[in-house]
């Protein structure tokens, strides 16, 4: 079959278990394809060969029952992967290879997948373009040049580029979902405490969340199943009923109610994304939903509120990085000059930049002025949210305010960099779950997503939204290979 | 407001960053920008309003005081840059 990395996770899954397929077929056409798009730099560590043997081993004694058996997966080098080198994409973590495994990955090894490599993501997740990666640029296949969102750059990037069937990300301010905006495919951010942090490097700890990024959204459902399961080692993990997402997805959604948030209407917004989202609330309706305007009066204070709290914990967490107990280490004339040089040489201008940010808005005498006031505000974004839940089931919104962009262009204005993340940040800052599904092109034939957010552990009700819109909306990639020669 | 040299000084002391001053101009230029942004929560009346500390809203679990890992100490040193023995090695602190 020539067509293997063509199909869906689901398909394969499918193909595996009749028998139709082996894993180490499949693995070996993702690894094969990987191994000819290595212009995208969507890897940062390839481990090929132990796929490879790991396929083989499973098919001399395959266990069909398992919800992922013999797939092959590449993750985002931002989860700790045992025995194989884990960086967050930094030059301080370049020779860290971790001696556990995080709790998310390990939920996918034990239903049978097989680690393909480590993904590219922006350094400690801190980016919205993959360009503050210690390991380079990665490329968009969707055009020359163009940058894959961020930061799970690298994931979005190997999905939409067919080298991995699926793959997980994190996203602290709206990395899953932007990033699969500008590539055409699916990511969903679930519910603050819906999946392990255990064994991922953390960014912001009120803020991360790992979720699945994918073709479809049957997929991402699938492995969301997989994922999200309470932990122990996590003690923000959440004890709640878990649905079996894949098996309860529906495309029935008739009566359910969607919010239209009228505060997104952004100045200076393009026309396109504007056209986009009213074409968006057309599909919804054809789907049997009712549509209701609604008011997030806050959200214009997001974003300013993220970029206090991130950085804040961002400073307190990249603390430990300090060239002792683990990572990059510069020499030093005495052990404070080597604290300074090891993390002025190992962490890139956007992390030093954030964790300068953080620890001024923590400092004496600034604590109560900006991080205080911005949990205070958090606290108002939350409640537009619980006050909008009273009428809705769900909010619909555009997930990015443009298409990819172009490598470089905005990398010198961190403000028009953060601006990115401004439909999805409020989600974060609120703990709840949001999608972007690919809903369109812009004038260049560059994707657009819609994002569905949803109440607290409502996973379900925004994967049945999108699974339901998908259909009317039958979005088409347009990728060309040109990256293969 | 606005961040000046000697501020951006105080700040990388406090990160332990070492900062040129070509790399603090940078910085306090970059800083300012994002502060300006930043101040517009300055809008908002926040004087009865409570901090949002977390957004789960759970108590923590207890769980029994027991040790559940046991002999990590070549795990934990696996990774250290410099190390002898089963200790990590630092430049001389004391003289």
């Amino acid at each position: 079959m020539s067509d293997i990395t063509k199909q869906s996770l689901s398909e394969l899954v499918e193909n595996i278990k009749s028998k139709k397929l082996s894993s180490s077929e499949v693995t070996k056409a993702f690894v094969e394809r990987s191994e000819k798009s290595k212009e995208l730099n969507a890897y940062i560590t390839e481990d090929y060969t132990n796929a490879l043997n790991k396929a083989k081993k499973f098919d001399e004694k395959p266990n069909l029952d398992l919800k992922l058996p013999g797939i092959p997966m590449a993750v985002k080098d931002l989860f700790c992967t045992r025995d194989l080198r884990t960086t967050a994409g930094s030059k301080i973590l370049n020779n860290f290879v971790p001696t556990y495994e995080s709790t998310v990955t390990q939920n996918i090894w034990n239903e049978g997948a097989i680690l393909m490599g480590k993904l590219n993501c922006d350094e400690f997740a801190m980016g919205s373009s993959n360009e503050t990666s210690f390991f380079g640029n990665v490329q968009n296949p969707i055009d020359k040049n163009l940058v894959p969102g961020g930061s799970s750059g690298g994931s979005s990037s190997a999905v939409a580029a067919q080298l991995t069937p699926i793959t997980i990300g994190t996203d602290t301010g709206g990395s899953i979902r932007q990033p699969a905006s500008f590539t055409g495919t699916v990511g969903l951010k679930p519910t603050y405490g819906s999946c392990s942090r255990y064994g991922i490097v953390a960014f912001a700890s009120s803020l991360d969340q790992a979720g699945p990024m994918a073709q479809n959204v049957k997929d991402c459902a699938l492995l969301q199943e997989v994922i999200s399961t309470y932990d122990e080692k996590d003690s923000t993990s959440i004890d709640f009923k878990r649905n079996e997402y894949s098996k309860e997805l529906t495309k029935d959604i008739k009566g359910k109610k969607i919010g239209i948030p009228k505060e997104y209407r952004v100045d200076g917004m393009p026309k396109e994304i504007e056209d986009l989202w009213k074409k968006g609330i057309e599909y919804a309706k054809d789907c049997g939903a009712e549509i209701i305007d609604i008011s997030l009066p806050h959200t214009n204070y997001a974003l300013p509120t993220y970029y206090i709290v991130a950085p804040a914990e961002a400073s307190s967490n990249l603390a430990r990085y300090d060239g002792v107990k683990y990572g990059f280490r510069a020499e030093g004339e005495n052990l404070i000059d080597m604290y300074e040089k090891t993390r002025s040489e190992g962490f890139g201008a956007e992390v030093q930049r954030r964790i300068m940010i953080g620890t001024y808005v923590l400092s004496s005498g600034y604590y109560d002025a900006y991080y205080l006031k911005a949990q205070k505000v958090r606290k108002l974004i939350k409640n537009d949210f619980d006050d909008a839940y009273k009428k809705v089931d769900a909010i619909l919104t555009p997930s990015t305010p443009s298409s990819a962009f172009k490598i470089g262009e905005k990398t010198n204005d961190p403000v028009s960099m953060y601006l990115n993340d401004i439909f999805t940040v409020p989600v974060n800052l609120a703990g709840l779950p949001g999608i972007s599904i690919p809903a369109g092109h812009d004038g260049k034939g560059y994707p657009l997503g819609l994002q569905i957010i949803g109440k607290a552990f409502d996973e379900q009700n925004i994967l049945n939204i999108a699974y339901a819109m998908e259909e009317k909306i039958n979005f088409k990639n347009n990728i060309n290979d040109w990256w293969i020669k | 407001m606005s961040i000046d040299l000697k501020t951006i000084k105080h700040i990388s002391k406090l990160s332990r960053i070492s900062v040129d001053e070509k790399k603090a101009e940078k910085l306090a230029g970059d800083l300012n920008s994002i502060f300006d942004f930043i101040e517009k929560l300055n809008e908002l009346k926040t004087d009865n309003v409570e901090p949002l500390t977390s957004v789960a809203e759970t108590t923590l679990k207890l769980r029994s005081d027991e040790v559940k890992s046991k002999n990590l100490r070549d795990q934990v040193i696996k990774n250290s840059p410099n190390e002898n023995e089963d200790y990590f090695v630092v430049p001389k602190v004391i003289e």
